[in-house]
């Protein structure tokens, strides 16, 4: 048998001698520009922290997640608390971080430390994940989760409830900026998952009208520090 | 006459006279404009954004073999296995093949047009497998033994009464008429299936040559647990999909969630660079992603038409599309629908069997005007109907011309024609002439006027 990899690659090259024309566009140069504001005609992600703040708030709040500010890791570890008792959580999964470890370990319910291996049973049992995170983008309202900065693959997206304690040092301008960061970040190797969480778990399907919480979490938390 | 033609004649002719259908679809498209508008209105330049979307796939699909041999290199070294498969048939006997080397029991799918594309559906079930489709849309679809509606948005014609009646027959839930608790049924009724299956199928929306992940694009977090829970993970795209890098990732990924649902960014963008790594705590066993060419390097080959690549699947030609908005997406009988799919499917599966979707089109434009990667698409509409006609030349339409031509280039010949015309026409609109009469099936002809455009021209003092 021919071998289907040569044979699909032999037609592509057949198929590229004859080129087709570059598109030509009226608006010239589309170079990276480099500037804290990349990329100058995607939505804006925010020139200075405040403005990249304010917009982050911005859109979490029209996505239907929740923003919590607090000012220190104190702070956070009380937030969580009270979303715990106002939703009356029998039990959450969490994964070793130093943001997350000692809030988790201080809620008043039972708790799951996410280790070496994760049994998806026990994680389907559980009423909230809580992680963190490696990125927000301000532009888009976007978190950015990975196998390793959340507890693997399935913590964030399994439990009906999701929180992300951050810190505003992780807020970036736009998506470029975010993928710039995590190559550097992981340049030797990349985590296996990486995931951009836009809002809550959401469809559509039903006569387009918008139903928070198809399969992944209803609810979205963020508790910001700083 | 094709026998593809007959049924979707048939077809949108009975969906395009179902005039409350046509209402519902569009009330539910309402919502997508008024969306799209506000986050179009986000960007600092749509047209700018265009034109660097549509220049990343410019350029990785012009360099293709290149291109995908980076990618795969990047992805077999992150522990993926690569699989090509030439056409349909290769593509479904590796993924079986890969499931009874899994020994499987239970599989489950999250949204991919590629495996509709390639049935893949039928041959699990036939070989024993109990598959279930996760997206809700699709979930929903399955249930009714019908083929997606529209391939972004798929049960889009289905009102909630008859997902009720669904779920009470299949589920055995109880009858409601609220969509949140329809999902909330949907949702209780999937979580355990994912939790027990053996195998995830997912599609991949791109394929990012510099680190070989693969992205897949969602809103409900059915393909997070799809390739999150089942210990095999298996994902299926055309070759057309691969990227450059991850900064052109960077501009189609809002792009394709403002053009095809009027979003900021879809729910979830996840890419995925291999099986479970030394560390993490889950994730798949074994990731194996199977690509496939199914006539995709013969679209290649046409570079006039080769743009039609770049497409990202969005969905918005068919939600701006006056043709798909009175036929439904049922009619066409393909698995892309809209404008793209009548582009694209003379090329995947016969001009010949194919080309009349050409046809079906106002040539409005409507559809160039909403890609956000600028396929030509309603010139390509065109280009199909040329190349159908020298395939084929149709020797009516070949006489016609011809006759037309020889009498309009010469005046006096077309005066004395018009009047002619102008009196016979009583009698012209009572016999059954090719195309006339089906036009006049169902529009009146205004009465001819007593002058021609030319003699009124003359006696209103222009002369
Ligand atoms: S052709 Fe363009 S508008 Fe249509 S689905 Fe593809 S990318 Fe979207």
């Amino acid at each position: 048998m021919a071998n289907a990899r040569e044979e699909i690659l032999g037609r592509i090259r057949e198929a590229l001698k004859v080129t087709a024309p570059k598109p030509h566009f009226k608006s010239e140069s589309h170079g990276a520009t480099h500037s804290i504001n990349a990329k100058p005609w995607l939505p804006d992600g925010g020139e200075t922290e405040s403005a990249r703040l304010e917009l982050l708030s911005e859109n979490l709040a029209k996505l239907k997640a929740n923003l919590i500010r607090v000012p220190n890791a104190a702070a956070a570890n009380q937030a969580l608390a009270q979303i715990s008792q106002t939703k009356n959580w029998k039990k959450v999964a969490y994964h070793s971080h130093p943001l997350v470890s000692p809030a988790a370990e201080a809620l008043p319910c039972e708790k799951w430390e996410v280790g070496a291996s994760l049994d998806k049973q026990k994680l389907e049992g559980c009423d909230a994940g809580v992680t963190s995170c490696e990125a927000l983008v301000s532009q888009l309202g976007s978190i950015l989760v990975s196998s390793e900065s959340s507890g693997g693959r399935s913590l964030s997206i399994l439990p009906h409830v999701h929180v992300v304690i951050a810190t505003t040092d992780q807020v970036v301008a736009d998506l470029e900026t975010c993928f710039k960061q995590v190559l550097e970040k992981h340049r030797s190797k990349l985590p296996s998952m990486l995931s951009f969480i836009t809002g809550p778990s959401r469809t559509g399907d039903i006569e387009r009208i918008l139903v928070l919480g198809a399969h992944g979490p209803k609810e979205l938390y963020v508790i910001l520090i700083g | 006459m094709s026998n593809a033609k007959d049924i979707f004649l048939k077809e949108a002719t009975t969906a395009s006279a179902d005039g409350p259908q046509r209402i519902f679809i569009n009330k539910a498209l309402g919502g997508y404009y008024a969306n799209r508008d506000i986050q179009k209105a986000r960007y600092r330049d749509w047209e700018k954004a265009r034109d660097a979307a549509s220049l990343a796939k410019w350029t990785a699909v012009n360099d293709l073999a290149n291109t995908l041999e980076t990618f795969v290199k990047k992805f077999e070294g992150n522990g993926g296995k690569v699989h090509w498969a030439r056409d349909a048939a290769e593509a479904r006997n590796i993924i079986l093949k890969l499931i009874a080397d899994a020994k499987a029991k239970a599989v489950v799918k999250s949204k991919c047009m590629t495996t509709e594309e390639i049935h893949l559906n039928d041959a699990l079930e036939k070989a024993g497998y109990s598959v279930v489709e996760s997206d809700l849309g699709e979930f929903i679809q399955q249930l009714r033994g019908e083929a997606p509606y529209h391939f972004v948005f798929p049960c889009m014609h289905v009102k909630r009464e008859e997902i009720s009646a669904l779920f009470t027959k299949h589920l055995g839930t109880a009858p409601t008429n609220s969509p949140e608790e329809l999902t909330m049924i949907a949702r209780r009724h999937l979580r355990q299936l994912y939790v027990d299956a053996d195998v995830g199928i997912t599609g991949a929306n791109f394929l990012i040559a510099e680190t070989g992940q693969i992205s897949i694009t969602e809103n409900e977090g059915n393909a997070r647990l799809t390739a999150a829970l089942p210990r095999v993970h298996i994902a299926l795209s055309g070759i057309e999909k691969v990227v450059k890098n991850l900064d052109d990732l960077s501009v189609l990924l809002p792009m394709l969630a403002t053009a095809g649902a009027g979003q900021p960014m879809t729910c979830y963008n996840t890419l995925y660079s291999g099986p479970q790594q030394p560390g993490e705590c889950d994730g798949p066993k074994e990731f194996h992603l199977v690509l496939l060419d199914n006539a995709r390097t013969q679209l290649l080959a046409d570079p006039e038409q080769r743009d039609a690549l770049h497409c990202i699947r969005c969905g918005a030609c068919l939600n701006v599309c006056p043709i798909f908005k009175n036929i439904g997406g049922l009619a066409y009988g393909t698995t892309y629908q809209g404008p793209i799919g009548s582009v694209i499917t003379p090329h995947l599966r016969g001009l010949e069997q194919w080309n009349h979707l050409s046809g079906a089109s106002s040539l409005c434009g409507a559809c160039t005007d909403a890609c956000p990667v600028r396929i030509d698409l309603h010139h390509h509409l065109l280009h199909n109907r040329r190349n159908a006609n020298q395939a084929s030349p149709n020797l009516f339409d070949r006489l016609f011309h011809r006759g037309f031509n020889f009498v309009i280039s010469r005046p006096r010949l077309f005066a004395f024609g018009g009047r002619v015309f102008r009196f016979t026409l009583p009698v012209l609109k009572k016999i059954p002439l090719p195309y006339l009469s089906a036009w006049l099936k169902t529009r009146d002809l205004p009465p001819a006027p007593a002058q021609s455009f030319r003699e009124q021209w003359k006696e209103s003092n222009h002369g």
